[in-house]
C-alpha cells in the first residue's frame, strides 16, 4: 500500500493530530510500510467466517435502570486544565 | 533481618515470616522503600513513589497483623507492591507514561487496585511504562527508558542451590559494561522493579504480550489471565478487546497469590467474568501427570534462535518427565494473528485516545480556535509511537478502508480463535517460547517500528484469542540474560497453567540478576534522595519522578516549554 503525504495530512487531520512537514515525510514510509505488510491478511480466505465481536462467550448482565453514581462535580472538573466553577472552558466554538 | 534479606523473600515467604512476627510490615515497607532509594536511579523503574501512603498502610497491617482493633488478617497483608502507571490510583500520579496527561491525579481508584490494598497490599508507587502500554522495549516512555537490571555477560554461572532447596540461577557477577538492555514493554518498570527487588510484586497489563515478553526479558513470571477475569475498569484504555491486567513476580506461587486477590467480576466492567475465582495456589502441587500438553508447530518462526528452540526442547522434556503427555499440533493461523493485531489494536487505539483533547484534564496547548486546540494539544502530548498508532487507526477506520482492514481482520481473528479451540480439544496447555530472542540493547529496534512489532509475534495471538497465557523463566542465553517458556491454556484455565508452570519453574530454578549493581551506582543512592526529601504524599509523588539521563531532552525541552503556555489557561 502506498501513502502519499496528502494522505497523511489528511489523516492527521481526521485524528486531530498537527504533524509538522518532516513528519508527514517520515509518516508517508513508515505508515506505508505497516499497511503494506498488513496486507497479507487478504491472502486469508474469510468467506463465510463471520467477524470476531465478543472475545469471551457470555451473556451481558442487566442491572436495574436506576442512578447508582453522580452528584460530584468537583471529582469531575479537578483535572481540567481550565475550568470555571463546573465548567470545563474551552476556546469560543459560535460567533 | 537486614533489608537485603528482606527484599529477597518471595511473597508467600514474606506472608509467613509477617504472620510469624519475624519482621513486622513497617520493616518490610521500609526495606523496599531503601531498595528504591538506591537503585530506582540506575533502573528507572518508578515514575512516582507513594513512601507515606506505604508507612501508612503497613501500620494498618502491623495493628491487623498483632491482632488489635477488629480487622482481620487480610490474604496480602502488609505485602507491598508496585503499579504500573496505566492502573488509576486515586490522588496519585496515573499518567500512562504519557505527556499528555500531565499532572492527572485520578478521583477514582480501579478496580483491581482497589482490591489489592482491600486485601491487605501495601502500594509502594507507580512504574514506568511504554506510553498508552504501546510498545515492546519501554523506550516509548516521556519518563525515559527503563533499563533491564540483567546485564550480558560472557560467561554463565549455573546450578547453585539457594537456602530454599532450589536450583538459583545468577549471571556472572559484575555484569561489567556492556550496552544497557531494554527490560521489555509494555510493562517494563513492573518486571524491571521485581526483578531488581524494587518490590515484592506489580501487576501490569497486557495487549499483546506487554506482560509476558518483559517478563521473559527479566527472569521473572508474567501472566496474562483470561480476557474477563480480572476487570478493566479504571485501566487507562489502550486496545478494549484485548487489554488484560496480570501479575508479575518472582515465582509461580507468587503470581498465584496475585492473581487471586486480582481476579473477579466487577459490574463496573460488563465484560468481566461472573465465575468463582478459586484458591490458585491450591492448584500449585497438583503437577502434570497425565496432563496433554500441545507444541504448535507454527510457533517455530523464523529468527527464533537456537538456545531458544533448544530451551523449547527442555521444557518439552521437563513436562515429560513429570508424568505430561505431549504432541505437536498445528495452529494454522498463527502468521496472521500479528498483522491483525497491527490493524485491531490501533482502530480500538485510535478511538480510545480521542478523548484526550486537552479539555478534561492533563495537558493543554491553547490555541485561538477549538479544533487548533485539540490539534496542538495531541501533537505535543502524545509520542511518535502512540502517533503512528492512532494515525493507522485512524486510516483503516476510514470511510473506503474498514471493510478491507477492520472487517477482515476482525474475521481473521475469529479463525485464530477457532484455531486455539480446536487445539483445546486435544490438550490442556500449550507450550512454546515466549519470545524469538532474548532482551536486546537499548536503542537497537527504535528506528525500524515492523522490527519492534515482531517482538511479540508469539505472544499476540493469545491476546487475539482471549485465551490465557504465562511466561516463566526457564534458562539463560549464552550472554547470560534470562530466556522465559510461555505456556497457554483455555479461557479460565489459570489453574492449568499454574500447575505447568510450577513444574518448569522446578526444573529450571529461580532466576535472579547478578550482583545488584543497581543498588551500588555510583550517585544512584545521592541522586534519588534529592528527590525524596520530607514531604507529603501528594506532593511527593510527583517531586519523585525518575528522569533517566538517556530521555528524550529534544522532546522534553519542547514540552517545558508548552508546559509553561499551559499553565496560563486561567
Amino acid at each position: 500500500m502506498k501513502i502519499d503525504e496528502s494522505t497523511v495530512r489528511h489523516i492527521a487531520r481526521l485524528a486531530r493530530i498537527r504533524i509538522s512537514d518532516d513528519e508527514a515525510k517520515a509518516l508517508e514510509s513508515e505508515l506505508g510500510a505497516i499497511l503494506s505488510w498488513v496486507e497479507q491478511l487478504g491472502e486469508v480466505d474469510t468467506r463465510d467466517v463471520p467477524p470476531m465481536t465478543r472475545v469471551v462467550e457470555m451473556t451481558l448482565k442487566e442491572r436495574p435502570d436506576v442512578v447508582d453514581d453522580g452528584g460530584c462535580p468537583d471529582d469531575i472538573v479537578a483535572n481540567a486544565p481550565a475550568r470555571e466553577d463546573h465548567f470545563f472552558v474551552v476556546p469560543k466554538v459560535v460567533e | 533481618m537486614s533489608d537485603q534479606d528482606l527484599t529477597r523473600l518471595t511473597i508467600a515467604e514474606a506472608r509467613n515470616g509477617l504472620k510469624a512476627k519475624e519482621f513486622s510490615a513497617r520493616e518490610l515497607v521500609e526495606a523496599y522503600l531503601a531498595a528504591i532509594e538506591a537503585g530506582n536511579a540506575a533502573l528507572n523503574a518508578y515514575v512516582a513513589t507513594t513512601p507515606e501512603r506505604a508507612l501508612e498502610m503497613a501500620a494498618e497491617s502491623d495493628k491487623r497483623l498483632a491482632g488489635k482493633g477488629r480487622g482481620k488478617v487480610r490474604p496480602l497483608e502488609g505485602i507491598p507492591l508496585g503499579v504500573k502507571d496505566l492502573f488509576a490510583t486515586r490522588g496519585v500520579h496515573t499518567q500512562a507514561a504519557s505527556h499528555i496527561l500531565d499532572g492527572f491525579k485520578p478521583t477514582y481508584e480501579s478496580t483491581v487496585t482497589a482490591k489489592l490494598w482491600a486485601d491487605g497490599a501495601v502500594m509502594l508507587g507507580k512504574l514506568n511504562m511504554d506510553e498508552f502500554a504501546m510498545g515492546s522495549s519501554n523506550e516509548n516512555s516521556y519518563y525515559g527508558p527503563v533499563v533491564n537490571p540483567w546485564r550480558a555477560t560472557a560467561t554463565v554461572q549455573k546450578g547453585k542451590k539457594s537456602k530454599e532447596g532450589k536450583k538459583s540461577n545468577e549471571g556472572k557477577n559484575g555484569g561489567t559494561a556492556s550496552a544497557p538492555l531494554v527490560p521489555g514493554g509494555s510493562s517494563g518498570g513492573s518486571a524491571a522493579a521485581v526483578a531488581a527487588r524494587l518490590a515484592a510484586g506489580t501487576i501490569g497489563t497486557d495487549t499483546g504480550g506487554s506482560i509476558r515478553q518483559p517478563a521473559a526479558f527479566t527472569g521473572t513470571v508474567g501472566l496474562k489471565p483470561t480476557y474477563g477475569r480480572c476487570s478493566r475498569w479504571g485501566i487507562v484504555a489502550f486496545a478494549s478487546s484485548l487489554d488484560q491486567a496480570g501479575p508479575f513476580a518472582r515465582t509461580v506461587r507468587d503470581a498465584a497469590i496475585l492473581l487471586r486477590s486480582m481476579a473477579g467480576h466487577d459490574a463496573k466492567d460488563s465484560t468481566s467474568a461472573d465465575r468463582p475465582v478459586p484458591d490458585y495456589e491450591k492448584a500449585l502441587e497438583k503437577g502434570v501427570k497425565g496432563l496433554k500438553v500441545g507444541v504448535p508447530r507454527e510457533y517455530r518462526v523464523d529468527g527464533m534462535s537456537d538456545e531458544i528452540a533448544a530451551l523449547w526442547e527442555k521444557g518439552i522434556a521437563w513436562l515429560e518427565a513429570a508424568g505430561a503427555e505431549v504432541r505437536e499440533l498445528s495452529l494454522p493461523h498463527t502468521k496472521y494473528a500479528l498483522p491483525a493485531y497491527y490493524i485491531v489494536a490501533p482502530a480500538e487505539a485510535s478511538s480510545n485516545l480521542a478523548r484526550y483533547d486537552g479539555v478534561r484534564y492533563g495537558l493543554r496547548v491553547e490555541a485561538d480556535d477549538i479544533i487548533s486546540m485539540y490539534e496542538e494539544t495531541r501533537a505535543a502530548g502524545f509520542g511518535a509511537e502512540v502517533k503512528r498508532r492512532v494515525l493507522i487507526g485512524t486510516y483503516v477506520l476510514s470511510a473506503g478502508y474498514y471493510d478491507a482492514y477492520y472487517l477482515q481482520a476482525q474475521k481473521v481473528r475469529t479463525l485464530i480463535r477457532r484455531d486455539f479451540e480446536k487445539a483445546f480439544k486435544q490438550v490442556d496447555v500449550l507450550l512454546t517460547p515466549t519470545t524469538p530472542s532474548p532482551a536486546f540493547a537499548i536503542g537497537a529496534k527504535v528506528d525500524d517500528p515492523l522490527e519492534m512489532y515482531l517482538s511479540d509475534i508469539l505472544t499476540v495471538p493469545v491476546n487475539m484469542a482471549g485465551v490465557a497465557g504465562i511466561s516463566v523463566p526457564a534458562g539463560l542465553s549464552g550472554e547470560g540474560t534470562p530466556l522465559g517458556l510461555q505456556l497457554i491454556a483455555a479461557p479460565f484455565a489459570e489453574e492449568t497453567l499454574f500447575r505447568a508452570a510450577q513444574v518448569i519453574e522446578d526444573a529450571a530454578g529461580l532466576f535472579s540478576p547478578p550482583d545488584d549493581w543497581w543498588l551500588k551506582a555510583e550517585g544512584s543512592a545521592k541522586r534519588a534522595r534529592q528527590g525524596s526529601s520530607r514531604q507529603p504524599a501528594s506532593s511527593r509523588s510527583t517531586s519523585s519522578k525518575a528522569k533517566s539521563p538517556r530521555a528524550r531532552k529534544g522532546a522534553k525541552q519542547t514540552a517545558g516549554a508548552k508546559r509553561t503556555k499551559t499553565k496560563k489557561t486561567r
